[in-house]
């Protein structure tokens, strides 16, 4: 696993205080990881500390997903 | 009581009596205050009254981007920002059908858009703090309604619609947003009434008198305080009875 991907799985198990093993490639953060709306406009706000980009809101509704978070992050670092 | 030791807070209007008074109370009561307003003069002779833990920082509330650099500007200065108090505000009164769109959206924009746009700019750092207070000073006529002031209620009334929806999103998050609702308030502006105008002011007030600015000032500290952690989406009515809602 990547390094964006083990850095992006803990920000997600910290957050959401979820099991490590719970956070796979398809699952979703509100459906399958518990997170409400607001849950997830704190993790797009972690992510960009942890990586120093910006997400722009367009971009943050398409993250739906932990597979999708890596794959934002790694096209935008 | 109240101890806020160690938090920042960023006060509008803080040039005018309200504001000024509810630094000042946030201030005695612990709290590092930076004192916006549009006019430098006054709030550096504030700060220099209150002392050590006083800021200045200047902002045109018209002025969409002065408005997104402020709380910027407020958390550089003090580290970061736990309370807000949306208090500047302007009038522009007129009867109805003679309110220009200019007037209705001048007051619009300084008394509900800006207030908007700080409360966004707020949110970030309160919600990764897990704390946060937000304050915005309405007024009775935002209820009651007011005769020539169909701008100024609309903005008033927009902030409580406004505030409860935001409590409903952060309340999850330690952060609570209310409103203060003063009624009549002795001020500079109050000050230039007659006493005829006065005496029939008092005449709508059961208390008999006209409030200050101190007892804004203690309604916000109490909404500010983290004993007031259970209070969110209220507004706390404080006219001396001339309105009970």
């Amino acid at each position: 696993m990547s390094d964006i991907a083990d850095r992006v799985k803990k920000i997600v198990v910290e957050h959401l205080g979820v099991d490590e093993d719970k956070v796979v490639e398809t699952a979703s953060f509100i459906d399958d990881l518990g997170a409400d709306s607001l849950d997830t406009v704190e993790l797009v706000m972690a992510f960009e500390e942890e990586f120093g980009i910006e997400i722009p809101d367009d971009a943050a509704e398409t993250i739906q997903t932990f597979g999708d978070a890596v794959n934002f992050i790694k096209g935008a670092v | 009581m109240f101890d806020l030791t160690g938090k920042r807070a960023l006060v509008t209007g803080a040039s005018g009596g309200i504001g000024g008074g509810v630094a000042e109370a946030l201030h005695a009561a612990g709290a590092t205050v930076a004192l916006s307003g549009t006019r430098e003069a006054p709030l550096a002779e504030l700060a220099a009254k209150l002392g050590d833990r006083a800021h200045v920082v200047t902002a045109n509330l018209s002025d969409a981007e002065a408005v997104e650099a402020l709380p910027k500007a407020a958390a550089e200065a003090m580290g970061g920002i736990d309370i807000l108090v949306n208090n500047a505000g302007i009038t522009r009164d007129n009867l109805f059908m003679r309110m220009s769109d200019e007037e209705w959206a001048q007051v619009i924009e300084v008394n509900l858009t800006s207030s908007f746009r700080l409360m966004r700019g707020v949110l970030r750092g309160m919600m990764k703090a897990r704390w946060g207070r937000i304050v915005n000073i309405t007024s009775v006529v935002g209820t009651t309604g007011n005769p020539g002031q169909g701008n100024y209620a609309a903005a008033k009334a927009g902030l409580v619609g406004m505030s409860k929806s935001l409590a409903y999103e952060v309340a999850s998050r330690g952060i609570t947003v209310n409103c203060v609702a003063p009624g009549f308030i002795a001020t500079a502006m109050t000050d230039k009434l007659n006493d005829d105008q006065k005496g029939k002011i008092l005449t709508q007030i059961p208390a008999g008198a006209m409030g200050s600015a101190q007892d804004i000032a203690a309604a916000v500290l109490y909404l500010s305080s983290p004993e007031a952690g259970y209070v969110t989406g209220a507004t706390l009515h404080v006219n001396g009875g001339m309105a009970m809602v």
